[in-house]
């Protein structure tokens, strides 16, 4: 978290396609440049209903995170049966022994 | 389902006597429904997945329990479908992406399992909108689905295939998912009964993730008492999911044949302002024949003995949406980090590196509205949004939480249209923002985590079904069955069929 929270009461600023391309590496993304244009125009529209939000006064409101009234549920610390290692990795894109494979995750310096 | 029925399907609760009288087995009712869908599906494409070999094993269970008298629920034999979002342990599961191809789960979402050990049959997986997300089950990876009463129009979505399934005769009920109006928006498009539960009521455990505060299971079926019968088959406490309500899971069906009279119902007036155009201010709005109809239901409620308030105000429900639109996207951003291409479902290979065949991975498995809000609640999480957005939604839900609970202080329920309109044609909303508008008056319930219904009130253009919303307080699930089923006894509408099944 930053101080550069925009105003509210201000219009949102334009999604620029530096910014698409900021959220699509964040989320891990791969995209072409004319996926980039097609969501930052999108993404700019859905935005400007949002921006509704700002309007409501909201001095002294708490924040629900969700519609229940469920609060701190707590478990028995006690070990249950998880799935047999064979079910686990009967999925896997790729394995090795009892592992998931990927490529390598550190890179070389 | 049943070809020779005099009238509307064979529901629930026919089947059950039916099946226990011994009057018809498990394996001819399932038969049945798998030689319906052989006959219409072509058309329909409700299915992503059926289960034949699957479901006429389980039917003879069913037989041997029902011919011992050990049927341990109304739902014994009866032929099911299940929204392909539901972990099915041995059968693919996809849920509507291209991500998840060729998952075949390793166990059951804990509704499936509630339903095997009541010893329903499943007939296979339904399609829906990719990860639950869209109103039309156009987003679907596969295919889009039609609905029986006019195959040039969408079904609803995001339970679109669970929906028009019902609506077609091609299973007796199934199940679907809810988290802004996924269930009771294409139940209204496709005629049938569609019950949103209280949030915490069924577990979601195995229920594919998509915004966990607002995610929901239940029932569509084609009576308000069908609806009870399925609720009481996977409803309760689970420690296998921390949110799922420990509150006592009452009969369902127990006030059913109550009726309406003494009920304080109030009707919001910002659910049914409209102007000359059909819309109000903001451009919302029902359509004409939408309204024509929700009002002919509310005449129908106060004239059966219910007291109508209109006076009753939810000044601040307008903002559900924007609310919606961005707990929903912040809370899928987060779910959908873990398709990494590692563990299960698709993978693109071949790149440089890790995050190569990561990003590969996400670009590929991902249709472009899942990708949409993956990016929009990535914004609306990111330093220096957090506060402006996710925070201030937030708070705002709990205004609109606060004001159902002022209007309930004074009502038993809440009534509502289901939709602004009928359903609309394939291919006829390419706006995103456009789609999300289908959901305006369903999104409220999701957001204040209350139970909705809802259910068939009459026929608008082109002979297309109406919705009628319900909405009770949190855990009033059999005072919203009672009005509800009293409010079905006032018409014949559930009597009628969509022109695809007639024909068929």
């Amino acid at each position: 978290m930053t101080d550069s929270q925009p105003s509210p009461n201000n219009a949102p600023e334009a999604f620029t396609a530096e910014q698409v391309q900021h959220l699509a590496m964040l989320a891990r993304i791969g995209m072409t440049t004319q996926e980039v244009e097609g969501f930052r125009a999108e993404l700019d529209s859905i935005l400007s209903h949002i921006q509704a939000l700002a309007a409501v006064d909201t001095d002294g409101v708490p924040p629900t995170a969700n519609g229940a009234d469920l609060l701190n549920v707590q478990a028995e610390d006690a070990a249950r049966p998880s799935l047999p290692v064979e079910a686990v990795l009967a999925n896997a894109p790729q394995r090795e022994a009892d592992y998931f494979r990927v490529q390598a995750v550190l890179e070389s310096s | 389902m049943i070809a020779n029925e005099p009238d509307g399907w064979l529901t629930i609760a026919e089947a059950a006597a039916r099946l226990r009288s011994g009057e018809v087995a498990s394996t001819e009712l399932t038969r049945a429904a798998l030689e319906r869908i052989r006959a219409t599906d072509e058309q329909v494409r409700a299915f992503i997945t059926v289960t034949e070999e699957q479901a006429l094993a389980a039917a003879a269970q069913a037989d041997d329990l029902l011919r011992a008298g050990d049927a341990p629920s109304p739902l014994t034999g009866v032929p099911l479908a299940l929204k392909d979002v539901l972990m099915t342990e041995g059968v693919r599961t996809t849920a509507g992406s291209r991500m998840l191809d060729d998952l075949t789960p390793p166990y059951d979402a804990t509704s499936v399992a509630r339903l095997r050990v009541a010893g329903a049959v499943s007939v296979g997986k339904t399609n829906m909108d990719e990860f639950a997300m869209g109103s039309s089950t156009e987003h679907s990876a596969w295919f889009p689905t039609a609905n029986p009463w006019d195959l040039a129009r969408v079904p609803g979505g995001s339970s679109g295939g669970s929906a028009a399934a019902v609506a077609a005769g091609q299973c007796v009920a199934s199940l679907g998912s809810d988290t802004g109006g996924s269930i009771r928006q294409p139940a209204a498009f496709c005629g049938v009964v569609g019950l949103k539960p209280t949030y915490g009521r069924v577990s979601r455990y195995g229920l594919i993730a998509f915004a966990s505060s607002l995610d929901q299971i239940g029932p569509f079926t084609h009576t308000v008492e069908d609806a009870a019968l399925l609720l009481q088959a996977i409803a309760g406490p689970d420690p296998l999911d921390s949110t799922c309500s420990d509150e006592p899971t009452p009969d369902f069906a127990a006030q059913l044949g109550e009726g309406l009279d003494g009920l304080r119902i109030a009707a919001p007036r910002q659910f049914f302002e409209r102007n000359d155009d059909g819309h109000n201010d903001d451009g919302h709005g029902m359509d004409e024949g939408v309204a024509a109809a929700v009002e002919q239901a509310l005449e129908l409620l106060a004239g059966a003995g219910a007291s109508l308030d209109r006076g009753a105000s939810l000044p601040s429900v307008g903002y559900s949406l924007p609310v919606y639109y961005v707990l929903a996207p912040s809370e899928c951003s987060a779910n959908l980090a873990r398709y990494d291409g590692v563990k299960y479902g698709y993978a693109a290979r071949g790149g440089q590196s890790m995050w190569d065949d990561m990003e590969a991975t996400r670009q590929h498995g991902f249709g472009a509205e899942v990708k949409r809000r993956i990016l929009l609640g990535a914004y609306a999480l990111s330093a220096g949004y957090y506060d402006a957005y996710y925070l201030q939604a937030q708070k705002v839900r709990t205004i609109i939480r606060r004001e159902f609970d002022a209007v309930f202080e004074q009502a038993d329920l809440i009534v509502a249209p289901t939709t602004p309109t009928v359903a609309f044609r394939q291919g006829e909303i390419t706006d995103p923002y456009q789609m999300y508008l289908n959901d305006i008056y369903t999104i409220p319930a999701n957001i204040a985590g209350l139970p909705a219904i809802s259910l068939l009130c009459g026929f608008a253009e082109a002979g297309m079904p109406v919705g009628l919303q319900l909405i009770a307080n949190r855990n009033r699930e059999p005072l919203l069955l009672r009005a509800a089923h009293a409010f079905e006894q006032l018409g014949d509408w559930s009597a009628q069929r969509p022109p695809l099944a007639t024909a068929g």
